[in-house]
Parts: C-alpha cells; structure tokens; sequence
C-alpha cells in the first residue's frame, strides 16, 4: 500500500472554513464548523449517519448553502455571487455515491461535456484528455458505451475521470464506495490511492478505515454536526481520545 | 459397489412438446386457458362475426362512379338486389377538393401542395436530425409526391422548376453536410405562409426580418446590461419593427420588386389545409412554450413562478372552445382600433397556448422524474443553469416524457376540428355539412365522417409510430 509519508503536504492553504452553521429549517445541522485544509493534504470524514459529514463537503462546493460563517476555497469565498460559486465549482471536482453519470450520454460524452462547455476545450483536445483519464482509471475500451452498461465499479471510476477532467486542483468523495459490491470497491480505492500519491488535494467522506490508514493525513469525526475529534490516522485508530469516538471505532472495527 | 458416474458427451437441446410451441401454445394460453377465458373467447368471436355480417355488404357494394346519392343507390340496388346497402364514396370523387383545400381556388392548390411537401422536406432535418440515410429516403418520396401532385395540379412552369431546384438541393446537401438542412427548416415558417396566403414576397421576409433584428439587438446589447434585459431589449425592438417598419418597409420593397402571388383569404381555407396549418404550427410553437413554461414554473424567482402558474392553471382550467371564441370575438375588443388580426392566426395562437399548458404539466412530470444526483452533478460540474438544463436536465426530461407527449400532439390535431364552432371550415363538421347540404348528396352520412376519420387516423397513427421508433432510438439506459 502507499506510503503516507511520501506525500507532501505543502503550507498553502486550500480550503478555509471558520465558524460555519448551517440549519435546515429548524434542524442545526451543521455547528460551529473549523477546518483548515492544507494544499496536498488527504483528509477523511467520518460518523455515525446523520452527522452532517456529506452535507459538510457539499458546502465545499456550495450544493449546500450555509447560513453562517465563511468558506474560502482556492482563495474564493462562496458567497452568493454565482461567479464564484462557478469558480470554486470549475476547480473542485467531486465524486457522488451513487455516481451520478448522466445516462443518455455514452461514458467519454459524459468525460467531455463539461470541458467543453465550461472550460471551452476544443472538442478534440477534450475527447484526448478524456481517454487519458480513461486509461488512467484502466477502462479506455468503454469509451462508447453508455453509463447503464456499465458496473457500478466501473460507473464510479468513470465518475472520478469525468472530474479529472475538469483539471480539479480539489477533490470530494461522497461515499464513494458506499453503493457497490464488496468486490468492487477494492478497484475504486486503488484509484482513490493513486490519486492521492499524486499530490491530490482530497477530501473523503468514507467508512473504509483501511483506506484511511494507508493514505489519509489527518481523519476528522463528526457527530450531530460537530466536529468531535481530529488527528492523524495512527492516533486517531489506535488512541481515540473522546467516548463518543471510541464507542463509533468500536462498532466499526469490531466485527 | 461402485456409483462414480461422469457424462462425457452433454445431451443436444430436444424441441418442446407440441403443446408448448408455435400457435398451439399461444392459442391454449391465450385464447382458451380457463373456462372464463373461453367463454369470452366465443363470445368475441360471435360479436366479430355479427359486425362483419351486418357491414361486410355494405363495404362490398362500395360504388365510385355516380354523380349522387339516388343514382348510388339504384346502382347496389341494381348489382346487389333490392333493399341492398352500400358505401357511397363517389361523393368523396366529387368533394374531395373541398375536403382537402376548402374553397381554396383550384388553379392555386400547387400552393399548399407545394407548401406540404416543403414541410415534409423541413420537418425531416428535424425528425431524423444528421441521418442521411433516413433524410435522403424523406426527400426522394418528397420529390416523387411533388413531381407527382404538381403535374397533375397544373402548376406553373417557374413554380415547378424552382420547387425542383431546392428539392434537389437540399438532396444534395443531404449528402454532403446534412446537418445544414435545418436552415431550411428555419425559413419555412416564412415561405409556407406566404406560400398559402400568397401577397408580395416582402411580408414574410420583411416579417422575419424582425427576428434578425432581436438577435443583433441581444447580441449587441447583452454585453453591456446582460443577458435577460437584453433579450426584453431585443423582443420590444422586434415588435417596434412589426408595428411600424414593417408595413412602410414591404410597400417601398414592393414597389421595387413586385414580387407577388395572388391574395387568398383566410375565409377560402379550409378542409385538411386548415386542420394541418392550425395542427403543426401549434405543435411547433407549443413545444418549446411548454419547456419554458415547465421551466419556469420550477424557478426560484417569485414572478416567473407565480406567471408560469397562473398561465398554465388558467389555460388548462377552461375548455378549448372558451378560448376559441375569445379568438373569434373578444380579442377583436382588447386590440387596438383598424388592426386586422387574422382568425386563422389568432386561432393558432390560443390553440399553441393551450397544448402549452399541457406540454408543461406533462415535461414538469419528465423533470420530476430525474433523480436529484443529475441536478447535483450538473452545478458539480460547474455547468450554469441553461447549459445545465440543455445538455442534461431536458434531454432526459424529453426522453421520459415523449409518450405524454406525443399524446398531447395528437389530441392537439384532432382538436383543430373544434374550430369549426367559430367559423371556419374544418374536414370533419365544416366540409361536411356542406358535402350533405349538396342537393346530389343530401342524407348521405356515414362516407364523409368515414373518409374524414380514416385521415385523421393514418396521421395521427404515423405520430405514434414516429414516437415509438424515438422512444427506441434514445433508449440508453440499458435497464
């Protein structure tokens, strides 16, 4: 497995969140939010369901709006100024649980579209980038297919080319592996693993802990909304310091 | 003892028992699989048997050949033996002008004939977008149908050869760069009207003209207040063109080069004419006012919202035949003093507004149906709202909804018959209650209603069809 220490992690900062609140209607989902994300670092998210962990990377990329607080990303604040919003949009690339491939389109459409009409690629250009990230995630022969032919193994490793499309200098996992059988996963992480050896900005709201040990630099647990505990994977595993997290690694490790 | 047992050779497939193949097997599960369904079975069969005794003869004894409805009868009388019925369809030899053009006058029906196969030629680009094969077959039976109906029409030699020289173009044009063909769709508006209504050559140039002149004003201006304000800007400077240019313009233009075809009036249309012009140009016009409509009603801006909702519960609230008549007499009030309106134009405008309504309750339900991720992954992706809705949402929206409708084209055909409640002359009411105040023709009764519906039936079947062969096509979803 990839080594951890290899990967660098520079002092620029990538994403800046302070204070942040976000409710939903009455509900106060997320609470008095900070976090730092340094350029290059791999975080994983993760808690019980219902902790606001996806609706926390959702802000990152404003699928979600927050009511309080400040998120800068890339040196962008998300404000609702849609320029920015687009901008932090066109630079964050994000991966959906379930895929989210867009079914009339075959897979190296689905790869191409938005460079071309966001970043305003030449469709030539556009199609020669797609199928390098195609053999990157190893299914060029896919290329004309449609999504609907496709495993969900395969559906999501499309999903992760069609945002390295974009050229994202950030990535969100949402569950990435949530929705596929045991023996798919496997493929998804070994290109989530490549990626992050590659210097990738990520963040990843996961339940795998073998992938958060072998290459995540800091793993953050959330519950009702908050930030509860923080640390590097060896500490976070083997020395939990809150109950709350110790009772989660329990349930989750201990089968 | 020993029980080790290995097959070596596999056993080759044996064909089923005879009960459980072929027609034998569909007969037994389908036609004769419980005492109940047998029953019914014989009883479908004796009621088919009953309703072909009683109008097989009818349809046998047809007669072609008669001048009117006395002479029919004596002619099956004479064939088939006294009180003998049959179908009387040497009416429709006789009518059948009427039936199809209305009082369109007859040394003009190259006309519309000419407009019909154009349509045919610019619908293809549309219905078969990019496939040579399939647009070279439409435009080849468009050439042999014009070549055909014009000889026999009577047409005029410039009329002929131009009509041949753009079908051959386009022909050609199919082979090379068919996805150019859709400009000719984009003009047809423009020379099917003034191919029916005839008049100088300037009005619907002059007309489109308008159109020109929207889009160099948004271009023009979008840069500087955006893009909404500059389309308002281009939509009022088109109607400031309509209102007072344009008349002043196709008198000078005129005057110039007067070009013109004979004047027909609204009132001489009529028939299948009438039923088609109403038919596809609601349908053209309805479908994207629906998109916009359905659209609209999902926006987060109140006013677009609160329009969008008002228009479609109010339009879909009142009976087609309510707005009707507001086309025929109330618009008449609402619109300023000496301005001429066309019945024919103002009907097409309420008959669009209606199927609109529907198309938008009908796409809204398409856009229901689209799990959220397509929205979420779209904005992901950092695509803008129209983009968005353009390459990802409406595709699919379309895709799910086609079946509805399409549903509603048709309804949308069919209900072109209504105008006949404010006047005009359409195939099924008008046509034929002048056919059966004929004194020749007078008491025939079902010929006309038959032959009326038979058209009816084979257009809007062709519909159905074209919607399942597309349904076909856009299916990716490998389910």
């Amino acid at each position: 497995m990839a080594d951890a220490a290899k990967m660098q992690v520079s002092d620029e900062v990538a994403i800046q969140i302070t204070g942040m609140n976000k409710w939903y209607g009455q509900f106060h989902v997320l609470r008095d939010i900070n976090m730092t994300v340094q350029r290059g670092e791999r975080i994983v998210i993760c808690g019980p369901s219902g902790s606001g962990k996806s609706t926390l990377i959702r802000c990152i990329n404003r699928l979600e709006e927050h009511q309080q607080g400040k998120i800068v990303v890339d040196g962008t604040e998300l404000t609702n100024d849609l320029k920015n919003i687009d901008k932090v949009r066109s630079e964050v690339g994000m991966v959906f649980q379930h895929f989210n491939l867009f079914p009339h389109l075959t897979i190296l459409e689905n790869l191409t579209l938005a460079p071309i009409w966001v970043r305003k690629v030449p469709k030539r250009e556009a199609e020669e980038t797609a199928m390098y990230f195609l053999s990157k995630v190893k299914i060029p022969e896919q290329a004309h297919k449609y999504p609907g032919q496709l495993s969900g193994g395969q559906q999501q490793r499309v999903a992760i080319a069609r945002s390295l499309c974009m050229k994202p200098r950030i990535m969100l996992f949402d569950e990435p592996t949530s929705a596929l059988d045991p023996e798919m996963i496997k493929e998804v992480l070994d290109t989530m693993i490549q990626l992050a050896q590659e210097g990738m900005t990520m963040i990843c709201v996961t339940h795998e802990m073998g992938f958060a040990q072998a290459v995540a630099n800091r793993v953050i647990f959330m519950d009702q909304g908050q930030i509860v505990e923080q640390n590097e994977p060896k500490e976070f595993f083997n020395n939990p310091k809150s109950d709350r997290t110790k009772l989660f690694l329990s349930q989750i490790l201990g089968h | 003892m020993d029980q080790h047992f290995a097959r070596t050779e596999m056993l080759p497939p044996m064909t089923p028992p005879i009960t459980e193949r072929g027609a034998v097997k569909w007969l037994r599960e389908n036609l004769f699989s419980t005492p109940f369904n047998i029953a019914l079975t014989l009883f479908g069969i004796a009621v088919i048997y009953l309703l072909v005794r009683a109008s097989l003869p009818w349809w046998l004894n047809s007669v072609w050949n008669a001048s009117s409805l006395s002479e029919c009868r004596q002619i099956v009388e004479a064939a088939a033996g006294t009180g003998a019925t049959g179908a009387c369809w040497a009416m429709i030899r006789e009518w059948w002008g009427a039936f199809i053009f209305g009082f369109y006058p007859p040394d003009q029906w190259w006309r519309p004939i000419l407009a019909f196969g154009f349509l045919m030629a610019a619908l293809a680009p549309v219905l078969f977008s990019g496939q040579t094969r399939n647009l070279t077959i439409v435009l080849v039976v468009v050439a042999v149908f014009l070549a055909l109906t014009l000889w026999l029409a009577g047409t005029p030699g410039i009329a002929f050869g131009l009509a041949a020289l753009v079908v051959i173009g386009m022909l050609a044009l199919a082979q090379v760069q068919p996805g150019k063909l859709i400009w000719f769709t984009l003009i047809y508006p423009a020379l099917c009207f003034w191919l029916l209504w005839g008049g100088s050559v300037w009005s619907p140039i002059v007309a489109m003209a308008g159109f020109g002149v929207l889009y160099v004003v948004f271009r023009q201006a979008s840069p500087f207040i955006g893009l909404a304000p500059a389309a308002g800007a281009g939509v009022l400077a088109a109607v400031l063109w309509w209102l007072y240019l344009d008349k002043a313009l196709v008198d000078v233009l005129h005057g110039v080069v007067p070009l013109a075809l004979q004047s027909i009036n609204s009132d001489q249309f009529g028939g299948f004419l009438l039923a088609i012009v109403i038919g596809i140009t609601g349908i053209s016009f309805s479908l994207p006012i629906g998109i916009l409509l359905a659209l609209g009603r999902q926006s987060d801006m109140l006013i677009v919202k609160t329009l969008s909702v008002g228009f479609i519960e109010f339009i879909r609230g009142v009976p087609l035949i309510t707005l009707l008549f507001t086309a025929s007499l109330l618009l008449q009030y609402f619109l300023p003093p000496g301005t001429n309106f066309d019945i024919i134009l103002r009907v097409i405008i309420l008959v669009t507004f209606f199927a609109a309504a529907y198309l938008a309750e009908v796409i809204r339900g398409g856009l229901a149906a689209l799990p959220r991720g397509q929205y979420e992954a779209a904005d992901a992706l950092g695509l803008d709202y129209w983009r968005a809705q353009r390459l990802i949402i409406l595709p699919q929206a379309l895709k799910i909804s086609i079946p509805s409708i399409v549903s509603t084209f048709i309804g949308l055909f069919k209900d072109t018959t209504l105008v006949a409640f404010v006047g005009l002359m359409d195939p099924l009411k008008g046509v034929t209650q002048i056919v059966r105040a004929d004194i020749n023709w007078k008491g025939i009764y079902w010929e006309p209603y038959i032959f009326v519906g038979t058209i009816f039936f084979l257009i809007c079947f062709g519909m159905s069809r074209y919607s399942m062969y597309l349904e076909k096509k856009l299916k990716t979803d490998h389910r």
